[in-house]
């Protein structure tokens, strides 16, 4: 029965389509080309950047972030605010109306069990759901009829889009996803590996970590698109072979985050073939200034635990160290048009930005006058200062591998050596220094280092959890198996106040002026030294019409209306 | 030497299986965490969670039992079932890859057929080419065809792939366009332009690969005849009158063979293990890009399977050439 | 010392003091057939001008490798072209104070090719012998003696099936930090790799050399020596290994190649040495992205690999060639 109608809605497009939407797939075929190959189609599996973005041409969520970060509806009729009535007035439920006449993939309607479904898929206990956290707080989510889905929270929340909004919080279909609740969830391999969609594409075939094929969705919303009829979603090498396959050889149509020294990508682009494309969210590179002692003599329950570090808390000597990086100088070397100068935790949305003066200036000078006059001298004269009670500032420079990153690594520790601090390097494999192997002495949590370096970022908007990783409480230690958040291990009482007032705001203006308040205090206070501002940077064919990056949402969150480039 | 390989057969089970411990003790010990790759936004509880979901939590050797038993009692089962059509092994669970959360056994069949054109072939091609040009480097020693081949091999062996990979890119499909630098596996052969895609795409890896096979095979033909040309023997057998072609390509040849029949010997399971940085150079995404991605992502799991089935063939080729010694020299006996 | 080399220690005096004799020694045969190869000689040549170059070069030479210009300095002195240039491109930027020009950062690539050389042929050459020694004394000893074969063989196999990565891993997690604090993070480094690289490749010699070892063992020579009462240690030393010279000269060849190759690959993995610290390999990793830019910057370090590499060959092949009296007698 359900194969039959599945084949009369195949043959009935396949009839009527040609004559009626002449549009739809006239492009042909379009190339993507992820250095990181996707492992599966399930973003509540993975949570690996590829793997949600790759998805994300098959399943949707209600509404997605638009480039400029406000919400646009894609399965919902519209965004819910108080003021029409979607939100209630205290904000503690927020009711969504679904767009009527949409379908799976397969033909079947999609209704509001299906968003309901897809709650309980993700917040299954034994299901590992990677995406759980955007049902934070979350209750209940209820179908009043086959088109309304109503969300109740627990509390107020001031922000209440978090459930079914942006690329990490898709909704995939109960039918197919009945017996995979739960432990069971790694069997349905089928399910897994194609999903069925709302979303614009539909997947042929899927080879883990290599190649996926899609082809345009039959039963897509739109009748005219996609324009192009096939998908090629290769995989794997590294972002150098991608940039040329986009801009050099032109084999490839989309190459996704091409982090490049910008006179490489410049060489690229000069193949004449393609462009690169940038865009900015909250993405943050920083030097992350270690608020404890990591000295080796001490034991495994007070190296990088115990306060306070012999010389990095003095404000004297993170903002010397943070004057003598020379800011402009590194986003032309390492980032070119994908990077902005900052002094920033959270330079965007623009209104959270705190204004910190003297950040695109290096001062080598006035720098060393800062620590001559804080009483760090050089004694014994090996151009080496010392501590009042006589310590050497040596410090250890740890950081992933990348090679962006070791070219900065050897810039700041020349500029350091300039105002007497000795640096040692060091640079750790990506996937052990970001793993939260507690067995390991080279994560970042753990932080056996003086400084670290490396990007962080948050999804949406709203930064009140990104605040979040400042918080006193949120420092790993052994006790918490070396996991948290806070990995400067910063402890300020008034900087904690401050976010606890925050997540009682609910006004958006005054919202922004604590963010900014709390942005300020930990560059002020030492938790970190923030030096760039990245973007995104992606290469796009000069063939490819109708994209726009989008950093707030998946990259490939418009791909229904791109088109070929006649 | 039938009942030494049928000895050797039997001794190596306890080996295999000593091996697969010691692998998982290697693995367990190193750091790592199959949640490296999910980006910071996602908070250490979930992750936690997610490790769970994996079956992280169980103690070591719980693990390695359960992995025992997958891999050696229920994926035969599966193999049987494909292929009889009986259903054994249902409901049983399979050994399955942390990162795709699919049985680590279907990729590496989805895998095979890459590997196996583009670094089966290169093998291929380099045996042919480097066991003539190692003879005749030999025979006729420091001439100039002999000092060709000496400079060649070294240069060609001490240029790692991921430069010569990215040159042979450079030269042949970013300035002349003649051949694509990114592998396409959805490619099927079924007609002949298909076969001369294949063809194209193959040409390049396969030439970086088979540089770094020729120079070293090549080095120890040369070695090992250069030894053997001067013994005693061949002079016998030149004194008896026999041509110069048989003296050499039967009497010296076949002494000659046993450290070259080790190197093809330990070089056949690297075939299947794959060129991890070739592979990675060109996209051709095969075994032995699953294995570096599989060990980057921490997927126990696979790196385990990949790691044994590479074990195996190991022991299983190194087999093959001590049978081999016995019948290229019959003084050698192991009774 | 081995009996063998006693022996011939003592023969080699004696020899001397009876200097009216006409009797040449040994080593004096096998020096004038080495002195006659001219391949070796160039060899030695080379190898000997490399690692003065490397040796002494940073002593002589004014650039340090690991300095890097700031301020207006950074955008006048970064990217400049070897000297050479102005013979096909007059206007490139470029400047006799750096020969070989600099690279993205503005420091000195001469500098750094002889800086990165000591690392590289100190790690390229250590590893080396420590897997030639390992491998030739595994092989040896499992194809000489029967009862130990089948152990020896069975843990070459184990061996050969570990994964390269996670031992790395497991190593640097246990042994790093112990290291570091004795000899110092470089040093540490230094001992860490050359050990790794070390004890994940003698397989191959130990099962080449063993190949060789069955075949020997069952000579007509060996049983004569056998058959006068020689001890298995002398029949080694003095009628196997000799015969068993050439497989391991060319495994030397090509592992020192594989062991500088090797160590660029765990720098870039991040297991290596610091990311300052420069080494041929390191420095043709990080040039291959702007190798049609900057071809120079892919060309050198390539150049001296090959030349290493190449080196050691010819000094390889003339010993051989010295070391068998087969040849020597013509």
């Amino acid at each position: 029965m359900k194969i039959k109608t599945l084949l009369m809605g195949a043959i009935a497009s396949a009839a009527f389509a040609p004559a009626a939407f002449a549009e739809r797939g006239a492009d042909g075929q379009v190339s993507i080309i992820y250095w990181q190959a996707p492992s599966i189609l399930n973003p509540f599996l993975s949570g690996g950047t590829k793997d949600v973005e790759a998805s994300s041409l098959v399943v949707e969520p209600l509404a997605r972030y638009d480039p400029n970060g406000q919400m646009v509806p894609f399965l919902a009729e519209e965004i819910p605010t108080v003021a029409n009535g979607g939100v209630s007035e205290d904000l503690t439920s927020i009711t969504w109306k679904i767009k009527p006449g949409i379908t799976w993939s397969d033909g079947t309607p999609f209704t509001s069990k299906d968003v309901k479904f897809t709650y309980e898929y993700c917040t299954h206990p034994e299901g590992g759901c990677a995406q759980v956290t955007k049902f934070e707080g979350v209750t209940s989510v209820e179908t009043p009829d086959d088109l309304t889905v109503k969300v109740s929270f627990a509390g107020p929340t001031p922000f209440p889009y978090g459930p079914f909004v942006g690329g990490e919080s898709p909704i995939i279909q109960a039918a197919q996803f009945a017996d995979c609740l739960g432990a069971k969830a790694p069997e349905c391999t089928a399910a897994n590996f194609g999903p069925i969609g709302t979303g614009p594409f539909v997947v042929d075939e899927f080879k883990p970590n290599d190649v996926i094929t899609f082809s345009a969705n039959p039963n897509y919303r739109d009748p005219a698109k996609p324009a192009f009829g096939k998908v090629l979603f290769k995989g794997g090498g590294d972002a150098t072979a991608a940039g040329r396959a986009v801009m050099e050889t032109g084999e490839f149509d989309y190459a996704w985050n091409l982090q490049l020294a910008p006179d490489v990508i410049a060489q690229m682009e000069a193949g004449g073939k393609g462009k690169a494309i940038a865009g900015f969210g909250p993405l943050v590179e920083r030097i992350m200034l270690n608020n404890t002692n990591p000295d080796p003599a001490l034991g495994p329950d007070e190296r990088s635990v115990v306060r306070p570090h012999p010389f990095l808390s003095d404000p004297a000597v993170y903002k010397a160290m943070s004057m003598a990086i020379d800011r402009p100088l590194l986003v032309e070397i390492g980032y070119g048009k994908a990077g902005k100068v900052t002094c920033n935790w959270v330079p965007a949305p623009a209104i959270y930005a705190a204004d910190i003066p003297g950040c695109d200036v290096q001062d080598i000078a006035g720098a060393n006058k800062m620590l001559d006059d804080a009483g760090y001298k050089d004694t014994n004269g090996d151009g080496v200062r010392e501590t009042p009670d006589g310590k050497p500032m040596k410090i250890l420079y740890q950081t992933s591998t990348n090679a962006v990153r070791q070219d900065f690594q050897a810039l700041i520790k020349q500029w350091w050596s300039e105002i007497g601090i000795e640096t040692e390097l060091r640079n750790i494999n990506a996937s052990v220094f970001f793993g939260g192997d507690p067995g390991s002495p080279d994560t970042f949590q753990k932080f056996y280092a003086d400084v670290e370096m490396y990007a962080n970022t948050f999804n949406g908007t709203d930064p009140q959890s990104y605040f979040g990783n400042g918080l006193c409480d949120k420092a790993p230690s052994p006790a918490s198996q070396w996991q948290g958040e806070n990995i400067s291990r910063f402890c300020d009482e008034e900087f904690d106040a401050l976010h606890a007032e925050l997540t009682k705001t609910a006004d958006a203006g005054k919202r922004a002026e604590i963010g900014q308040q709390l942005n300020a205090m930990i560059v002020e206070k030492g938790g970190m030294i923030p030096l760039v501002h990245r973007g995104r940077l992606s290469g796009q064919a000069n063939s490819l019409g109708g994209h726009v990056l989008n950093v707030w949402d998946s990259e490939l969150w418009d791909i229904a209306d791109w088109y070929r480039v006649k | 030497m039938l009942t030494f390989t049928i000895r050797r057969l039997i001794l190596s089970v306890p080996t295999l299986l000593f091996i697969s411990l010691v692998i998982f003790m290697l693995l367990e010990l190193a750091p790592g965490d199959p949640m490296a790759q999910v980006p910071l936004t996602v908070p250490p509880e979930v992750k936690e969670k997610m490790r769970e979901a994996l079956g992280l939590g169980q103690p070591a050797h719980i693990r390695f039992w359960k992995w025992l038993v997958q891999f050696f009692w229920i994926e035969p089962q599966v193999l049987i079932d494909h292929y009889f059509g009986t259903s054994f092994s249902q409901g049983d669970l399979r050994v399955i890859s942390w990162q795709t959360r699919s049985p680590v056994m279907d990729i590496v069949i989805q895998r095979m057929p890459q590997t196996l054109w583009v670094v089966g072939t290169a093998y291929v091609v380099a045996i042919l080419i480097a066991l003539p040009i190692g003879i005749y480097s030999a025979y006729r020693q420091y001439s100039w065809f002999d000092q060709m081949g000496t400079f060649v091999s070294m240069v060609g062996f001490s240029v790692p792939p991921f430069f010569s990979g990215v040159l042979v890119i450079v030269i042949f499909s970013v300035q002349l366009g003649w051949f694509p630098s990114i592998y396409d596996t959805t490619l099927v052969v079924d007609s002949w332009d298909s076969f001369v895609k294949q063809l194209q795409q193959m040409i390049m890896p396969v030439m970086v690969l088979a540089l770094q096979i020729t120079a070293q095979l090549s080095r120890f033909m040369r070695a090992s005849m250069l030894d053997n040309l001067n013994q005693d023997y061949v002079r016998t057998a030149r004194a008896k009158g026999l041509s110069e072609y048989v003296v050499v390509m039967v009497h010296v040849l076949r002494n000659s063979m046993i450290p070259v029949v080790t190197v093809i010997a330990l070089g056949i399971p690297s075939i299947f293990g794959g060129a991890i940085i070739t592979e990675q150079v060109f996209k051709v995404n095969g075994i032995g890009q699953l294995l570096i991605g599989a060990i980057q992502a921490n997927d126990l799991p696979m790196v385990q399977t990949l790691t044994f089935i590479f074990a195996v063939l190991i022991v299983l080729f190194n087999l093959i050439a001590d049978v081999l010694y016995g019948i290229l020299d019959p003084r050698i006996r192991y009774d | 010392m081995t009996d063998a080399a006693k022996d011939k220690a003592v023969q080699h005096s004696s020899v001397q003091q009876e200097s009216d004799k006409p009797a040449r020694s040994q080593w004096r045969d096998i020096w004038d057939q080495f002195k006659s190869h001219r391949g070796a000689l160039f060899g030695g040549c080379l190898f000997l001008f490399i690692c003065l170059g490397v040796i002494v070069g940073p002593f002589i030479y004014w650039n340090d490798a690991q300095f890097v210009p700031t301020g207006r300095d950074f955008i006048k002195l970064r990217d400049m072209r070897p000297i050479y240039h102005m013979l096909w491109d007059p206007s490139a930027k470029m400047d006799w104070a750096y020969p070989l020009g600099t690279d993205n950062l503005g420091r000195d690539t001469l500098a750094r090719l002889m800086f990165g050389g000591r690392v590289s042929l100190a790690v390229g050459m250590a590893a080396m012998i420590l897997a030639l020694l390992l491998g030739s004394l595994i092989g040896v000893i499992a194809g000489y003696f029967k009862k130990l074969d089948g152990l020896l063989m069975r843990l070459t196999d184990l061996f050969l099936a570990l994964p390269l990565l996670p031992m790395i891993l497991v190593a640097a997690v246990l042994f790093r930090e112990a290291l570091s604090k004795s000899i110092g993070p470089e040093g540490g480094v230094f001992v860490l790799i050359v050990c790794l690289i070390g004890i994940t490749s003698w397989m191959p010699t130990a099962r080449i050399v063993r190949g060789d070892v069955l075949a020997i063992k069952e000579r007509e020579f060996v049983l004569a020596a056998r058959s006068i009462g020689t001890t298995p240690r002398s029949i080694i030393t003095r009628h196997i290994l000799p015969n068993v010279l050439s497989p391991i000269m060319v495994s030397a060849t090509l592992g020192i190649a594989t062991a500088i190759i090797t160590e660029s690959a765990l720098s870039f993995l991040g297991f290596g040495f610091p990311p300052d610290f420069p080494t041929w390999g390191r420095l043709l990793n990080d040039a291959v992205d702007r190798m049609t830019l900057f071809p120079e910057r892919v060309l050198w370090p390539g150049i001296l690999i090959s030349l290493t590499v190449l080196s050691v060959n010819y000094l390889g092949d003339g010993l051989r060639d010295a070391l068998d009296p087969r040849i020597r007698g013509r």
